[in-house]
């Protein structure tokens, strides 16, 4: 049910219990939906969005091109598979247009970035070219905007 | 000295301040109350229509319209009212107004004179008694009842009419109570009023706003649709309160008597907010819908939270307020909101704040978040389990 996920999307801390007051279902019948969907990897996983800015955390992220050279029967699984494994590499993602994949990586500084792709990610085999490009600023990330603190202005006419 | 008091005529001076602005007075400055009394919607504009009006400016557009508004405004609200609610207005007949609420004092002023009656079905939102009396005329008030869904009867109807009734309002989706009026509703309505003349004013800014079933204009009925003047706006399908943009749609022969009055009194409505309605009406449908759904989901939270908590609510059908009734804690409800703020910091109105039958009974509104909505049901059950 798309309503169900698309609620928990926004907000995965939603309960069993909201959710069904929200959508006028049963208890159980909400908890059925989410067994079945966490069973089929429907649903992944339950993360919370952060903005590390406001923490002391230091990271960088960057957003990396990749031209490859398709291999034959596999065509590009295998290579995003070898990209992918490495826990550095946040999201990977098969483009169309001017280049193949798109690596977003984090990592602590530009020169740990820097070193990822140097000696990691341009050696596999059949990568025929890497461009990186620094994140300099995250203003929204999954629908959320950044640093923004709603106030609610209303006044009570109606 | 000038006698102040003396300078303000009587029908000005025994018009009463809104209740739900006097209940809101006493919230006052705090920060600590949990308000669920806003009838307004807590979305902003959707970006692309503000874009639309900015983009206006930026190219300079900042005259006056024509006295009925843009043509081009025109031309997409009538294509909207034939797409969303299946009625033929042409834009001749659409004037465009100063928020919905110019669209019902124009009304007024085009029709009614000193002796009129007006009918008003209440619990109703708190102009339609006021406004009428500075025309001269007399509100008329039914009262509608929870157990009639407080949808207006031809019964109470009919009990109401008189030789000197001139126009009947019909604010449906209602505000206070969320009550719609079905087809069948509307058409036992129609029945009551022919062969009179007798028009009606069908205040129809919630129209986009019901649940589980299409909203049925007056403007669609027959034997209604040629007595019917439409009230609309943006405000509250498009989140656009403050843009103040509403409309007005008449059968023909009114139509002029009502520009006249505009003419004089407003000129045109404003030009920008012209320009992003144009972007609403003709690409705003998804964004009504989105907000439709986010609503009703917090309509069935909110009333089923409610009724867990054993408070007893009507389900609410349009706009975006539940009615629950609070008779049975025995006390007024203008009592029981007064001490739900002050001992439980959570602010509600008292339906007596829209007309004496909404007493037992109390406006929560649900232009707010399930997490907010939340926190206020929680302090709302430490409060009636006091009464246990």
């Amino acid at each position: 049910m798309n309503e169900m996920l698309q609620l928990l999307e926004n907000n995965a801390r939603l309960s069993e219990e909201q959710l069904a007051m929200m959508l006028g279902k049963e208890k159980g019948e909400i908890r059925a939906m989410i067994e079945k969907f966490e069973r089929e990897r429907v649903i992944l996983g339950y993360k919370a969005l952060i903005d590390w800015d406001k923490t002391d955390k230091e990271s960088v992220t960057a957003l990396i091109e990749v031209k490859i050279t398709p291999q034959r029967d596999r065509g590009f699984d295998r290579i995003a598979e070898k990209i992918y494994n490495y826990p550095e590499v946040e999201s990977l993602y098969l483009m169309s247009g001017a280049f193949d994949l798109a690596v977003l990586i984090e990592g602590k500084t530009m020169k740990e970035v820097a070193y990822f792709v140097a000696m990691k990610l341009a050696p596999i085999e059949d990568v025929v070219a890497t461009s990186t490009h620094f994140v300099l600023r995250k203003y929204k990330d999954k629908g959320v905007i950044f640093g923004a603190d709603p106030v609610d202005e209303r006044i009570t006419n109606g | 000295m000038i006698d102040y008091e003396a300078c303000i005529p009587s029908a000005v001076r025994e018009i009463r301040p809104s209740g739900i602005r006097k209940f809101f007075d006493l919230v006052g400055g705090r920060t600590d109350v949990i308000s669920l009394t806003i009838g307004e919607p807590d979305f902003v504009t959707p970006w692309h229509i503000r874009v639309a009006g900015i983009d206006s400016l930026e190219r300079g557009k900042t005259y006056y319209t024509s006295n009925s508004g843009m043509k081009e405004l025109r031309e997409a609200i009538s294509a909207y009212l034939a797409r969303r609610f299946q009625i033929a207005y042409a834009p001749s007949q659409i004037l465009v107004t100063v928020g919905g609420s110019e669209a019902i004092d124009l009304t007024y002023r085009a029709l009614l004179a000193p002796g009129d009656e007006v009918i008003v079905p209440q619990p109703a939102f708190v102009c339609y008694g006021p406004l009428a009396s500075l025309t001269g005329a007399a509100p008329v008030y039914i009262d509608t009842r929870e157990e009639d869904d407080f949808r207006l009867t031809p019964e109470a109807l009919r009990a109401a009419i008189t030789p000197r009734t001139k126009l009947l309002v019909l604010p449906y989706p209602n505000n206070p109570t969320g009550a719609i009026m079905t087809r069948e509703d509307l058409e036992a309505i129609a029945e009551v009023l022919e062969g009179t003349n007798i028009l009606v004013l069908s205040d129809e800014i919630y129209g986009e706003l019901t649940y589980g079933r299409q909203h049925c204009s007056c403007a669609a009925v027959p034997g209604l649709a040629e007595r019917t003047i439409l009230a609309s706006g943006f405000s509250k399908a498009f989140a656009m309160t403050g843009w103040r943009l509403g409309y007005v749609a008449a059968p023909a022969p009114i139509f002029p008597q009502m520009l006249k009055i505009h003419q004089y009194a407003i000129m045109c409505a404003p030009t920008t907010a012209q320009f992003a309605a144009v972007e609403a009406m003709t690409a705003g449908d998804a964004d009504v819908e989105e907000m439709r759904n986010e609503y009703n989901r917090r309509r069935r939270y909110l009333t089923a939270g409610l009724r867990s908590i054993g408070i007893g609510c009507f389900e609410a059908q349009g706009a975006f307020y539940v009615f629950p009734n609070i008779s049975r804690f025995g006390m007024t409800s203008e009592t029981f909101c007064e001490r739900l703020l002050n001992e439980y910091g959570v602010a509600i109105v008292p339906g007596s704040a829209f007309g004496a039958c909404g007493e037992g009974f109390a406006r929560i509104s649900y232009a707010y978040s399930v997490e907010h909505i939340s926190r206020a049901l929680d302090k709302i059950e430490k409060f009636t389990s006091s009464f246990k």
